[in-house]
């Protein structure tokens, strides 16, 4: 009975988080002397997941599947699962996936356990550890299903390689029209996003106005990250909602948070503490970031950011 | 419109987290309880609609007595009535399993619930609602208009938004947007004297089933003091050679 992993491409590219989540799914195949499969529901070319450990691949095809729409991608998933016997299906930790996690769930019977931070530590019955109390501790939860749902945490595995030859097949499931139609998306174009970004530059009320932005943008844009904010700069509407990052705003699992003239209130921590690594830079020495900061520099980030800048820029070119 | 708004009773944010001797539950001694953050601009939206539109607001919790007091103030918000469903709530199957025949008997158009709850993270009792009782369903979302049997919707997606049109009845996972932050709802005076005699109906749920349970919690190792540099040659130095991520 194969694992299958939900694998999400975007505009033809399959994204860092997919290739994790096959990894993943290999590793818990191994385990169980199964295979994994890497579903697709949009148009990629899919050969490469191979390199991830995707013993077959399950192309989905139908007209409605074009764009994302949660009950119709359940509900091929739901069909993935019965044509290969699978009683496993792994998902990732995005928005699309969080949203159509559950309908799939219900369409299978299945216990469903997300923000799982590592693989299986039993498979009778199968257990995982997942975040709870946003992220301040981990729960151990066995699944009493004969089907189950996971959802993988950002960043919790990592991407390992392989030299798997994926089998290519495809299946063409029934589907009818949804309830729910899109009629408009409005998506900033060549900006790294906060949910796949590496890097989150995020910057607070310590850079005094919005006219104070450009050396943050300036630092994000030199590092390839995406441009964060705390609450109070999104409520004074120095920064767009979207940069809001924190327990009501976007949650944030980057590799690296650099919080830039930001305080650390535990609402803003709550939401970002899932990044491996944390620099503060601040001007005062007893801001409660830094209790909860890897690195950090006590200092005005109108010295410490430009120079930071510069000196990134020197370190870039000599390890070019 | 009907409104049912789903209100979790979750520690407050500031909470030390902490679980009893085996590790097997929550400590609660201490904890200050409230109304889950999401759920709270839910709430606020679901008493716009009341006034603009003319909408009953219910508000329902699956849990035991000790979650009554944060039932009661939603009441004081500004909710009609009040539903507590007698169960602990084991897992998220479960809570969606007994709120569904309330949903139904109660014959609501929405259903506002907040996309998580800041305790056990799950996010996916409004998905697996909607699926049970055969709605709509629509997660973070941001913005919501209702007209007629029409519903606009604003969903927030990585990277951006999108705006999806559908119909009654209706789910959605509810956060930060579908009201400002400044228009939250707090009670007042009238509204706490009110809550007390306004109905809690306790209503027994007919026996969900969790599909699965939690052994034990863990906390995460301490973690260990900043390492505070004088300048940025050095931070790149420990980014790149001790952290590995530049």
């Amino acid at each position: 009975m194969p694992i299958l992993v939900y694998a999400e491409s975007d505009q033809g590219i399959f994204k860092k988080s997919t290739q994790e989540l096959i990894s993943y799914g290999r590793a818990m195949a191994d385990q169980m002397n199964t295979e994994v499969i890497a579903a697709v529901t949009q148009d990629a070319s899919s050969a490469q997941l191979g390199q991830y450990g995707a013993h077959k691949v399950l192309h989905l095809e139908h007209t409605s599947l074009g764009s994302f729409n949660a009950e119709l991608v359940a509900e091929a998933l739901c069909q993935a699962a019965r044509v290969t016997q699978a009683s496993v299906i792994v998902v990732s930790s995005s928005a699309n996936s969080r949203y159509m996690a559950p309908l799939l769930a219900v369409s299978i019977e299945a216990g469903y356990v997300s923000n799982v931070v590592g693989l299986p530590t039993s498979y009778a019955p199968l257990t995982v550890a997942h975040n709870v109390f946003t992220n301040k501790a981990s729960a151990h939860t066995a699944l009493q299903s004969s089907n189950i749902v996971l959802g993988l945490s950002k960043n919790a595995y990592g991407v390992h390689s392989y030299e798997t030859h994926a089998e290519i097949s495809k299946h063409s499931p029934e589907l009818t029209a949804s309830s729910i139609e899109v009629t408009s998306i409005d998506k900033a174009a060549n900006k790294v996003m906060i949910a796949d970004a590496e890097v989150v530059v995020s910057a607070g009320r310590g850079l005094k106005g919005p006219e104070n932005w450009g050396m943050i943008e300036e630092l994000a844009e030199l590092m390839g990250a995406a441009t964060a904010c705390s609450k109070p700069v999104s409520d004074l509407g120095w920064r767009p909602h979207s940069e809001h990052v924190g327990q009501t705003g976007k949650p944030v699992a980057a590799n690296l948070y650099i919080a830039i003239g930001i305080s650390g209130a535990i609402q803003h921590l709550a939401g970002i503490n899932s990044s491996k690594v944390k620099v503060v830079i601040n001007t005062d020495p007893e801001a409660p970031f830094f209790k909860a900061a890897d690195y950090g520099i006590v200092g005005d980030a109108f010295e410490v950011v430009p120079d930071l800048i510069q000196k990134l820029k020197e370190f870039q070119a000599q390890n070019a | 419109m009907k409104i049912l708004v789903c209100i979790s009773h979750v520690p407050d944010t500031t909470s030390k987290i902490n679980f009893n001797t085996d590790q097997t539950e929550f400590d609660t001694n201490g904890v200050q309880f409230v109304i889950n953050p999401n759920d709270e601009f839910g709430l606020t939206r679901a008493l716009w609609f009341k006034e603009k539109q003319g909408a009953t607001v219910h508000v329902v919790n699956v849990g035991g007595a000790e979650t009554e007091p944060t039932l009661r103030k939603a009441l004081a918000i500004g909710a009609d009535e009040a539903i507590r469903i007698d169960q602990p709530a084991t897992d998220g199957y479960s809570v969606a399993q007994a709120l569904a025949p309330v949903v139904k008997e109660g014959q609501y158009d929405l259903v506002i619930a907040g996309r998580e709850s800041i305790d056990y993270n799950g996010g996916m009792v409004p998905g697996m609602l909607a699926k049970i009782c055969g709605f709509g369903f629509v997660n973070t979302c941001i913005a919501l208009e209702i007209d007629g049997n029409t519903a606009t919707a604003v969903r927030e997606i990585d990277g951006g938004k999108e705006t999806l049109k559908t119909t009654l009845p209706l789910v959605i996972g509810g956060q930060k947007g579908l009201v400002e932050e400044s228009d939250l709802r707090i009670p007042n005076m009238r509204g706490i004297m009110q809550a007390r005699t306004k109905p809690l109906h306790v209503k027994t749920a007919e026996g969900p089933v969790a599909k699965s349970q939690t052994l034990r919690f863990e906390k995460p190792t301490p973690k260990q003091a900043v390492t505070l540099v004088d300048n940025a040659d050095q931070l790149i130095n420990l980014l790149h050679n001790e952290a590995k991520v530049i």
